[in-house]
């Protein structure tokens, strides 16, 4: 199982569940409020520097920033270049 | 309905997303006609302005006609779910719930024509409160040049709502948007507002709603923003990222220090004219020391900082406007949350160099409670721009103006290091408050980083008059009545008739008899009576200390009050084991009543602004004394 915190710069990912057993309650809402939603189209675009962390995402047309800690909660399945749009 | 009816003025909320333009629009909207305040209790905002409906306008259909509307211009929220302080303000306001705002008759939805798929979602919720809705579709303009087609009438008729696109910034759309929300608050009285916090699945079936209308009225969809990922690709790219960052501190605080001088330096001379102008053309007496050492001596000195004021606010609301400030924060993540402080906090850090207040302000948009309170608790350590009177007066006076290894001038190296310190003692302290008193667990970051967008020039025109506004006042107001409280203190008793000559007659006034009995306190830091008298009033605000002194020291020797020759004064009577410890005693000492006022506000507690004066007292009492006296063992006492 990967989650969004596990890709890096330039990978293009599907989200499946946001949530699921880790990710209290409140951040679910605010990651879906944010348009992390399932079936959501993500990409990697930007690292901080140093330590690579917190990551900008791009979703549902929006630079979202979040660290790798809540990236966690949010499984997703790799999609190869092509598919990604 | 006809208590409603009779009214002439209906309030209109502006609603929108984080950096829809909501604004602009307002702005746009009202132009000058505008008012900003705080709500009670908490420091947010509250903008409301008023806009006289013309002909174009009014409504054509019967019933008395809406004749001006007072539009409030809300904070962004992405949901009524709030998560911070400004965005509860939102949800308590459009339900009708806060205390101290009418309910709004009608909201406008701002939406982000750009980017319709993440900004529908809150026009339905908004719209499930059955409060009458225009929508304003904003950014039309950009939208269509990244080739977004849309159709109007299907989007109108999918949410039930009028839409009206507009472009905010070049003023379009307006009237129609107008005639529109005020035949909506004409027709129909506020409904009572049916609002419960959303499960997850309430909001994934919205935004599942939001695909589906969009799948309806959409034609062709917009293009990504290529100039945002352009710039982004430099801008938050690991290394040159981190490069362009220092390059835009350093531009600022460039421009505060030197390209500030020349207006400053010009108000200087201006004040310095009026009080010889005025000496010339006054009998001497009470009342000519009293405007001249007291008036315009002490308010002078303060409005000399203008300027400087003036550019650090310029820069903030530049960067802030224009999408940077968020990439700042994403920048700094790392670094803030080593200390235990969250991204966000370097807003509010960085605004504190202008002034702690704003920065206090600024950590509303903090959603967690614990974070919020250690980031305003460290701000008051952040170099304000009151500390530099003080500083330049002392590095003036006590630095010598030389050059280090040929190129430095060592009196910027010291000031530099007056900030350095300013800057290492916030982050220093948060560490500490969140490994003790605010412990906790790292609270989460998501954040937006909005398109970019030129910053737009009515916007920080606006801003500057409201905080050139605020200044003025505060110049023409506590640090008036201060400087004549001053005057007063330093001026009488007048010394007796027997009184042995020699001695200065400061010396028998009552702010004498109190820096004489704080003296012993003070002594261990090197400081005397005098700096006792200043440092009492100087409590008030901290540019007020530069003043003071001036005050007392040209009280003391009988001479009229010139700023530009205390420096000289005081190098004369103080060593530099005192000055420094006085430095020192800036970069830490809670100077500055209104601070406090503001912490307690936004705590909503004494008790956090007591800690804070009592921790900054002691670190501040601590640092002075150990400079003082490690100063006198280098032999500079």
């Amino acid at each position: 199982m990967i989650t969004l915190a596990d890709l890096s710069v330039g990978e293009r990912a599907r989200v499946v569940e946001v949530g699921g057993q880790t990710g209290g309650d409140a951040l679910v809402r605010a990651l879906l409020e944010m348009g992390v939603l399932e079936g959501s189209d993500v990409r990697i675009l930007h690292e901080a520097p140093i330590s690579g962390d917190p990551i900008a995402i791009e979703v549902r047309g929006a630079l979202i920033a979040l660290r790798r800690q809540e990236a966690r909660c949010v499984r997703v399945e790799r999609l190869d270049q092509e598919a990604g749009r | 309905m006809s208590a409603v009816r009779d009214e002439s003025i209906s309030t209109v909320a502006l609603v929108g997303l984080p950096n829809c333009g909501k604004t602009s629009l307002f702005n746009a909207l009202t132009g000058s006609r505008q008012k900003v305040a705080n709500y009670p209790g908490v420091t947010v905002e509250r903008k409301e302005g008023w806009v006289r409906l013309g002909m174009s306008a009014a409504s054509d259909n019967s019933g008395p006609a809406v004749s001006q509307l007072r539009l409030l211009d809300l904070p962004g929220t992405y949901s009524l779910d709030s998560r911070t302080p400004d965005e509860e303000i939102t949800r308590e306001v459009v339900l009708g719930r806060h205390a101290a705002e009418v309910q709004p008759q009608a909201l406008i939805a701002v939406v982000d024509a750009t980017n319709l798929e993440r900004n529908l979602g809150l026009v339905l919720e908004l719209k499930a409160l059955g409060l009458p809705i225009v929508l304003a579709l904003n950014m039309m303009d950009l939208a269509g040049r990244r080739g977004l087609e849309l159709d109007l009438s299907v989007l109108e008729r999918e949410l039930g709502v009028p839409v009206i696109p507009t472009v905010a910034v070049k003023a379009e759309g307006l009237a129609p948007l107008l005639a529109r929300v005020s035949e909506r608050c004409a027709k129909r009285p506020p409904a009572q507002c049916p609002w419960q916090k959303p499960t997850a699945a309430e909001v994934r079936e919205r935004f599942a709603r939001v695909d589906q209308i969009l799948k309806n009225c959409v034609r062709r969809r917009s293009k990504p923003a290529a100039l945002t990922h352009a710039i982004d690709r430099l801008v938050l790219h690991p290394v040159w990222g981190a490069v362009v960052l220092l390059l835009a501190l350093g531009l600022m605080f460039q421009a505060i220090f030197s390209w500030a001088s020349i207006p400053a330096d010009a108000i200087e001379a201006g004040v310095a004219a009026f009080g010889g102008w005025m000496g010339d053309r006054m009998p001497e007496g009470p009342l000519k020391s009293l405007l001249i050492d007291g008036v315009i001596a002490g308010v002078g000195s303060v409005l000399v900082f203008l300027p400087q004021i003036l550019i650090l606010f310029a820069f903030i609301f530049a960067l802030e406007d224009s999408g940077y400030l968020a990439r700042a924060a994403f920048l700094m993540d790392r670094a803030m949350s080593a200390v235990g402080l969250h991204g966000r906090a370097f807003i509010p850090l960085l605004s504190s160099y202008a002034c702690a207040i704003p920065g206090i302000m600024a950590t509303r948009t903090i959603a967690n409670p614990r974070d919020r309170l250690a980031t305003i608790l460290v701000a008051p350590l952040t170099t304000c721009s009151a500390r530099l009177p003080v500083y330049t007066l002392l590095v003036g006076a006590f630095v010598p103006a030389r050059k280090v290894a040929g190129v430095l001038g060592l009196q910027g190296l010291v000031l530099f290091g007056l900030y350095l310190a300013g800057t290492i003692a916030p982050l220093t302290v948060a560490a500490v408050l969140r490994r003790t008193v605010l412990k906790g667990p790292k609270p989460a970051l998501l954040l937006e980083l909005p398109t970019y967008k030129r910053p737009s020039l009515r916007g920080l025109a606006l801003g500057l008059i409201e905080r050139t506004r605020l200044f003025v006042r505060r110049a023409g107001t506590v640090i008036l009545s201060l400087s004549v409280m001053i005057w007063v203190l330093s001026s009488y008793p007048k010394p007796p008739a027997d009184a042995p000559a020699g001695v200065p007659a400061i010396h028998y006034s009552h702010a004498g008899q109190i820096g004489r009995a704080i003296e012993p306190l003070l002594r261990p830091l090197g400081f005397d009576w005098r700096v006792g008298v200043a440092l009492v009033p100087g409590f008030a605000a901290r540019e007020v200390m530069v003043s003071a002194l001036g005050t007392v020291y040209s009280v003391e020797q009988g001479t009229e009050a010139d700023t530009s020759a205390l420096g000289a004064r005081l190098a004369g009577s103080w060593s530099l084991a005192t000055a420094l410890s006085l430095m020192v005693w800036y970069i830490f000492a809670p100077q500055c009543l209104s601070t406090l006022a503001v912490v307690r506000r936004e705590t909503n507690s004494w008790r956090w602004a007591a800690f804070l004066m009592a921790y900054m007292t002691v670190l501040a009492y601590g640092a002075s004394f150990v400079t003082f006296q490690l100063a006198r063992a280098m032999g500079w006492g």
